[in-house]
């Protein structure tokens, strides 16, 4: 039943995107009658502008990371980090995924793809991982982003927000893959 | 908070990389790095373009405003500081969709234009509001009901072993943001500190 269902739904998602490129200007020209080819290049006009205003925020955001990661450090402090969470019953093969998800979106692709190279796409490791990669996002990444675009600099609470979510996110995806698969 | 961990990765990154003798990876990923972060952005300009341009004749044929008055109960509760009639609330509303739906090229221009217009109500440019905290910390805990097209890829057929999975997590960790972000916001630590206040 969830095969055919997977089926539909990522066919369903194929067709979202054609569907609103057409609709939404139908809805305003065929409808409403406004301008659509105007009011299109009006919008995209921005488009420019957003990209340039980001690249401060997200140069300081990958660099550190990726210094980070180059230097060693960050496998260091997985596996500092490891027994902590294997006393909470957190697989350590799961645990770099775990760390470096909200850190770097290639780096956590990279390791995600090392599971189900290493293990296999039927193993428990690997639909952790899998569960784990859907539930959270690279929360470094979209905040910088998302408040560099308008020279937010004093971020307040959101960071330690977002990393609750992902702690929450990769230990909700240990144990309901640990319930079902097990 | 971020000056804090932008400087200790970076700080450590150092020490730990003159210890196990990586320094030259370190200096190499800096330089890399600034150069990825230049071409992330640069290859955002035309899905940003197309997207925004989208989305103006969305805002001008009244479709944004629509959307937004049909899920204003939901709304109303999450950025209760935000007019429910603003135009930032339907490009969150849309942002969100998209992520649900694990459009990700489409979730970013909406969600920088729903930043946008909650820049354009805040009083303190410099400083987030507790809508935008809101927002992100929404959208780091990644609302999504169809699994990312790179899972997919890699997993195969057994893939659709892990829809439950990632479902119940995604929820899980949707909660905790939404949770843990309006706790945070009453701390004092995190109350917006008032230009008027300082002096």
């Amino acid at each position: 039943m969830t095969d055919s269902f997977i089926i539909l739904t990522n066919q369903i998602s194929k067709y979202i995107i054609p569907f609103l490129l057409v609709g939404i200007p139908f809805y305003g020209l065929i409808i409403k009658k406004i301008k659509v080819y105007e009011s299109f290049v009006d919008g995209a006009k921005d488009g420019f502008d957003i990209a340039l205003r980001i690249i401060p925020y997200l140069v300081a955001i990958l660099v550190a990371i990726g210094m980070f990661r180059a230097s060693g450090a960050m496998e260091m402090f997985i596996s500092l980090i490891s027994p902590i969470l294997n006393i909470i019953g957190f697989p350590p093969e799961n645990v770099p995924l775990a760390i470096m998800r909200p850190l770097s979106g290639s780096g956590s692709l990279g390791l995600f793809t090392d599971l189900v190279n290493e293990y296999g796409t039927d193993s428990l490791f690997t639909k952790i991982g899998a569960t784990m990669f859907g539930s959270t996002e690279t929360t470094f990444y979209v905040l910088a982003v998302y408040f560099g675009s308008v020279g937010i600099r004093k971020s307040r609470h959101a960071l330690v927000a977002g990393l609750i979510a992902d702690a929450v996110g990769v230990i909700a995806a240990v144990y309901i893959c640990k319930i079902i698969f097990i | 908070m971020l000056n804090y961990i932008w400087f200790g990765l970076i700080f450590i990154s150092v020490v730990v990389g003159t210890i196990t003798g990586r320094i030259d990876q370190v200096t190499e990923a800096a330089i890399s790095m600034s150069k990825t972060a230049v071409e992330i952005a640069i290859g955002l300009i035309g899905i940003m373009a197309l997207w925004l341009g989208i989305m103006k004749i969305a805002e001008e044929s009244g479709l944004i405003n629509i959307i937004a008055r049909l899920i204003r109960p939901i709304t109303i509760r999450l950025f209760p500081d935000v007019p429910s009639d603003h135009p930032a609330i339907g490009s969150i509303v849309l942002n969100m969709a998209a992520n649900m739906l694990g459009l990700g090229n489409a979730a970013t221009p909406l969600g920088l234009k729903a930043m946008k217009e909650l820049q354009s109500i805040n009083e303190q440019k410099d400083t987030a509001t507790d809508a935008m905290c809101t927002f992100l910390a929404i959208n780091t805990s990644s609302v999504q009901i169809i699994l990312p097209a790179t899972v997919v890829g890699l997993m195969g057929a057994s893939s659709s072993q892990i829809f439950i999975t990632t479902i119940f997590a995604t929820t899980m960790s949707t909660i905790a943001a939404i949770t843990s972000v309006k706790f945070l916001s009453r701390l004092n630590r995190f109350k917006i500190k008032h230009d008027k206040d300082l002096k």
